[in-house]
């Protein structure tokens, strides 16, 4: 499975069509302890990096960004009651939702991993 | 400490009430009545005052510690501004809207007439409301009569954006959202004021207005202002001033001067009324002429014979931005405290802002970095990035003054500044006490080096010590269950 | 002159302070304002004596008529005021500090805070309140933004029986935005239900109605908030808190939002203000409301605390997606009001409630005793009643304004056709000898 990133710090794993969306083990860190995810409604058409969800910790709030444009087919409801999760394990089980991949050419616009941890060493 | 609720014995009271001289009413249809008494507390009057006594002792507070909370301009609140103040707390504002109610009140008018004047004359405006309830409801105010403003010229739908340096209060970009635009926001130059080229590219004639803090929140005058109001004027931008930071340059510089076309005034700080623990405040705003027709109703004029009147049917106006003429209490206390003051008084207080935030800024130099080395103005800000090295944050740094009976600066605003340390003394504070200030300050910088885990313990002192915000964000226990 | 005790420094002082500086003179600190820029003129007058202040400021106070009777409400009610509030709110340590950013040296503020939270809870039988708004009418309009944000709609019902300040405000909050208000017409002094229930479609994000409303009348909601939901809607009620001792709560109602002001529960008239607004909701709109909020929470050694919370939502965070712009509230007004109800408490609100009505109820049948004053026959009223006079309301108030009496705010200038329309207030203040004078001038004004 291959995962690519933007520079806005999410990540979207794509397999079959459909890409998990999450933010980066960088991102998650840099937010601290994250209080609340506000994710997409099932079925919400977003275009690449239009506004997916926002995510908030104690002192600081940011907009999720989608790295693919698509239709959201599934969100992860365990972060309503468990936010910490995006903290414990951003890259896998802190994903925040499904998008139905409208167009893989988009994906040449992101970062793969190796390019992701250059450009995280420039910041 | 127990919560009030705790401390309830059913069926106690704290207060007698008058007894009835009238006869009962029939009783309400029971559909419209409530099941159940809501649950206050029921504790006798001695409990009660001993429970807020306690409470109130839990708090630093302006006149207990000093509290150079930057942006926010502590200063000393004389008392004789509640006495004065309370001589009014009997008169009901509706009686000055009444059918030849204005008659009554000619001395509340009066007050709220000449406040006005007065403020005007300070800020260099024309003319001045005082409806607006804080600094962030002014901000708002004057924006929508920006947009009032457009909207009669036919430039509703043109007028888009609202520019606001990045180092603006959060309030300016949050009140221009409200009255309806969207935000253009400019960087910081090197050399701490807005960057004027990033400025001149960001403007078109699509923007309604520019809104400034002048001095700006690094505490530096912007010695390009005429220029950006120039340049905002050209494309018929209207210039908004932040008067948050107006402490610092009263008698010296107005802001109606140098261009800008609407201001609000934090009467709670540059005025010397308190704040109450998170207010009230008051937000007069200042507008010039052309803004006139547009201002909140009702609006107090002045008849050929003296005599103060009530505006009210206006076409044109924004309407009405609160219930009645705005904090009136706290406007009495503002307007005592400029009379007291008077010409002299007044520029010695931007003086002293001035002279103590640089004799603060000076001492502290050699130990904290400062990003921005020039004259500041009322406020300056520091960074904790050396301290940051030895893993001390800037709020660390907050919680070791807490220990030594300081309340901390504003620390991580302006956000621009990583680890901001925002230190703004104010005229009322003496020498020996701000040099009692430096030595604390100067001993944080060294324990940074050579114990940083004291300063991640600290506070030490306190009732409680630091507090678990993510578990209060996460579990949002915010009224008490039972 | 350099004589002010508010700013200490000696000339010693301040040669040794410009010395570290190293600028010659307070001047030169001033130097980074252009010269071309600088102030002309400053023509405020000299300054004075803090005694002479105080004079001036008795003789100002002195132009406003004393001793008014008050039977005006509009927004603004004439209340007790327990000794203990002005004592224990005018602690320094409250009235001095400001919001409690450092939690550790400001528990002071932050429990009362959370108390006031709770007590407004309790009060309006809703799940969570901030720490306090401006106003009663900013409060309302504060939760139709609110519930623009929750719904996504673009459409605000306002029931016409809501205080034309109250409405103007809102009208005002939303002039720039792109949000349609529709205003119902009342319907002898109560919400026209058929002509709501014809204008509420999928773009309406709330309705917003007052109880008692602005007339006096008393109402129940619970039916209407059944129908608002259907919708898809959300409620909001503007209540009056010295009423709720007496009333079906919004909670109780069904109302999604709840807001009033908060001046009646210990915060003098002051012509105006300060007071506060207070605004409460169903928790699952927590993340959407505005201002300040209070949590619970534990220190390091897991003692209980109290820190500002969520404060994602607010503007010095999230700039100009914030929830609102309010930075500075009505902390020490709130701070009255918990005092406030927690001297009368439980029972007392009960009591003072009935008190109100009592009284209110008295006058009524006292002032319906005069020939060709009369009330709606159908309206059950709090401290608060409509009455109809034989001829303009206008002129009989301004002639009583004359004896002491403000007799109530007559309707005319509000509403169309109610020329001949006052309406009283009564409250607990009242006694029944300035009653009975009432009722006797206002049969000697309706008979000139």
């Amino acid at each position: 499975m291959s995962m690519y990133f933007t520079k806005e710090h999410e990540w979207v794993k794509v397999k079959e069509g459909i890409g998990a969306v999450g933010i980066s083990e960088h991102a998650a860190h840099e937010l601290g302890d994250i209080t609340f995810v506000e994710l997409p409604k099932i079925g919400a058409v977003v275009k690449q990096f239009g506004v997916l969800g926002s995510i908030e910790s104690v002192k600081a709030a940011s907009d999720i960004f989608a790295p693919v444009s698509g239709k959201v087919v599934k969100i992860n409801d365990a972060l309503d009651t468990a936010p910490e999760i995006v903290n414990e394990s951003a890259e896998d089980a802190g994903w925040m939702a499904w998008v139905e991949i409208a167009d893989v050419a988009e994906l040449k616009n992101l970062m793969t991993q190796e390019q992701y941890d250059a450009y995280l060493k420039t910041l | 400490m127990q919560l009030i609720y705790e401390q309830s014995t059913p069926g106690r009271r704290g207060v007698k009430l008058p007894v009835s001289d009238v006869p009962a009413a029939t009783a309400l249809p029971t559909s419209l009545l409530r099941t159940e008494k809501a649950g206050l507390a029921e504790v006798s009057e001695l409990d009660l005052v001993r429970h807020f006594t306690n409470l109130s002792r839990r708090n630093y507070s302006v006149d207990t510690n000093f509290y150079p909370l930057g942006s926010c301009t502590m200063k000393y609140n004389a008392k004789v501004l509640e006495n004065a103040a309370s001589l009014f707390a009997p008169f009901h504002p509706m009686t000055a809207l009444l059918p030849g109610g204005g008659e009554f009140c000619q001395g509340s008018l009066g007050m709220l007439y000449d406040l006005g004047q007065l403020l005007a004359d300070i800020t260099g405006m024309d003319e001045v409301t005082t409806q607006p309830l804080a600094g962030a409801h002014g901000e708002m105010t004057g924006i929508m009569l920006v947009a009032a403003y457009h909207a009669a010229r036919g430039n509703k739908a043109k007028k888009k954006y609202v520019v606001v340096p990045d180092s603006s209060h959060g309030t300016n970009p949050a009140s221009a959202a409200i009255a309806g635009y969207e935000i253009i926001t400019v960087p910081t130059a090197s050399y701490g004021d807005m960057d004027l080229e990033l400025f001149k590219a960001a403007m078109n004639d699509e923007v309604a207005a520019v809104m400034m803090t002048c001095p700006n929140t690094l505490g530096l005058f912007n010695p390009h202002i005429k220029e950006i109001s120039d340049i905002a004027h050209s494309h018929d931008a209207l210039m908004y001033y932040d008067g948050a930071n107006l402490n610092a340059i009263m008698g010296k510089v107005k802001p109606g001067d140098v261009g800008f076309d609407v201001i609000h005034v934090n009467l709670h700080k540059t005025f010397g009324t308190p704040h109450g623990g998170g207010g009230p405040g008051s937000g007069p705003v200042g507008v010039k002429k052309a803004l006139i027709p547009f201002l909140p109703q009702p609006r107090i004029v002045m008849d050929d014979a003296g005599k103060l009147l009530l505006e009210t049917d206006k076409q044109g106006t924004i309407g009405r931005t609160a219930n009645f003429f705005g904090n009136f209490g706290v406007m009495a206390k503002a307007y005592a405290y400029i009379i007291m003051l008077g010409r002299e008084g007044l520029i010695q207080v931007s003086e002293q802002a001035v002279l103590n935030a640089n004799y603060i800024k000076e001492r502290l130099k050699p130990y904290y970095d400062l990003p921005y080395d020039m004259t500041c103005m009322h406020e300056c800000v520091f960074s904790a990035s050396k301290q940051l090295e030895h893993g001390v944050h800037a709020i660390d740094i907050a919680k070791f003054l807490i220990d030594r009976g300081y309340h901390p600066p504003t620390v991580y605003f302006p956000m621009i500044v990583k680890e901001a340390i925002m230190i703004e003394p104010t005229e009322t504070e003496s020498k020996a006490t701000m040099d009692a200030f430096i030595e604390v300050m100067i001993e944080a910088a060294k324990t940074a080096e050579s114990n940083p885990q004291a300063l991640h313990d600290a506070p030490l002192t306190m009732p409680i010590s630091r507090l678990d915000e993510t578990k209060a964000a996460r579990e949002q226990n915010v009224c008490c269950v039972g | 002159m350099n004589d002010s005790h508010y700013c200490p420094h000696t000339p010693e002082e301040i040669a040794e302070m410009l010395s570290v500086i190293g600028v010659a003179g307070v001047e030169d600190l001033f130097a980074p304002i252009p010269a071309e820029l600088r102030a002309k003129t400053f023509n405020i007058p000299p300054g004075m004596s803090e005694f002479e202040t105080y004079d001036r400021m008795k003789a100002i106070a002195g132009d406003n008529t004393q001793g008014i009777t008050h039977y005006i409400g509009g927004g603004f009610y004439d209340h007790i005021i327990p000794s203990v509030v002005d004592h224990l709110s005018g602690r320094a340590e409250f009235y001095t500090a400001y919001t409690p950013y450092q939690p550790e040296c400001s528990q002071g503020t932050l429990q009362a805070l959370f108390e006031y939270q709770t007590a407004i809870c309790r009060l309006t039988g809703l799940d969570v309140s901030n720490a306090s708004l401006y106003d009663g009418g900013t409060a309302c309009a504060e939760a139709a933004m609110m519930a623009l944000r929750v719904t996504g709609r673009n459409k605000i019902v306002v029931d016409g029986c809501v205080s034309p300040f109250s409405r103007q405000v809102l009208k005002t909050y939303l002039f720039n935005l792109d949000v349609e208000v529709v205003e119902i017409a009342p319907l002898d002094g109560l919400l026209n239900r058929t002509e709501l229930a014809a204008v509420l479609d999928d773009s309406v994000a709330a309705v917003l109605v007052q109880n008692p409303n602005f007339f006096g009348c008393i109402e129940d909601f619970t039916a209407l908030a059944g129908q608002v939901h259907s919708a898809g809607a959300l409620l909001i009620g503007s209540v009056y808190p010295i009423a709720l001792g007496m009333l079906k709560s919004p909670g109780e109602t069904g109302m999604d939002i709840a807001v009033g002001d908060g001046q009646c529960l210990g915060n003098p008239l002051s012509f105006g203000g300060p007071s506060f607004g207070f605004i409460a909701a169903a928790k699952k709109y927590i993340r959407n409301m505005p201002g300040r909020i209070v949590g619970e929470t534990v220190d390091r050694n897991g003692k209980r605390g109290y820190v500002l919370t969520l404060q994602a939502r607010e503007q010095h965070i999230k700039r100009h997606k914030a929830t609102s712009n309010i930075c500075s509230n009505q902390g020490l007004c709130a701070l009255r009001g918990l005092i406030f109800l927690s001297s009368v408490g439980k029972e007392g609100l009960a009591d003072l409630a009935r008190l109100n009505r009592d009284k209110a109820e008295y006058a009524k049948a006292q002032l319906t005793a005069i020939p060709g004053v009369t009330v709606l026959q159908t309206a059950v009223t709090f401290n608060e009643f409509t009455i109809f006079l034989p001829k303009s309301a206008d002129a009989v108030v301004a002639g009583l304004l004359d004896k002491g009496i403000a007799a109530g705010v007559p309707l005319g200038q509000y509403y169309d056709g109610s020329e001949n329309c006052l309406v009283v207030t009564v409250t607990e203040k009242r006694t029944k000898k300035e009653i009975d004078l009432f009722v006797k001038e206002l049969e000697v004004a309706l008979c000139n």
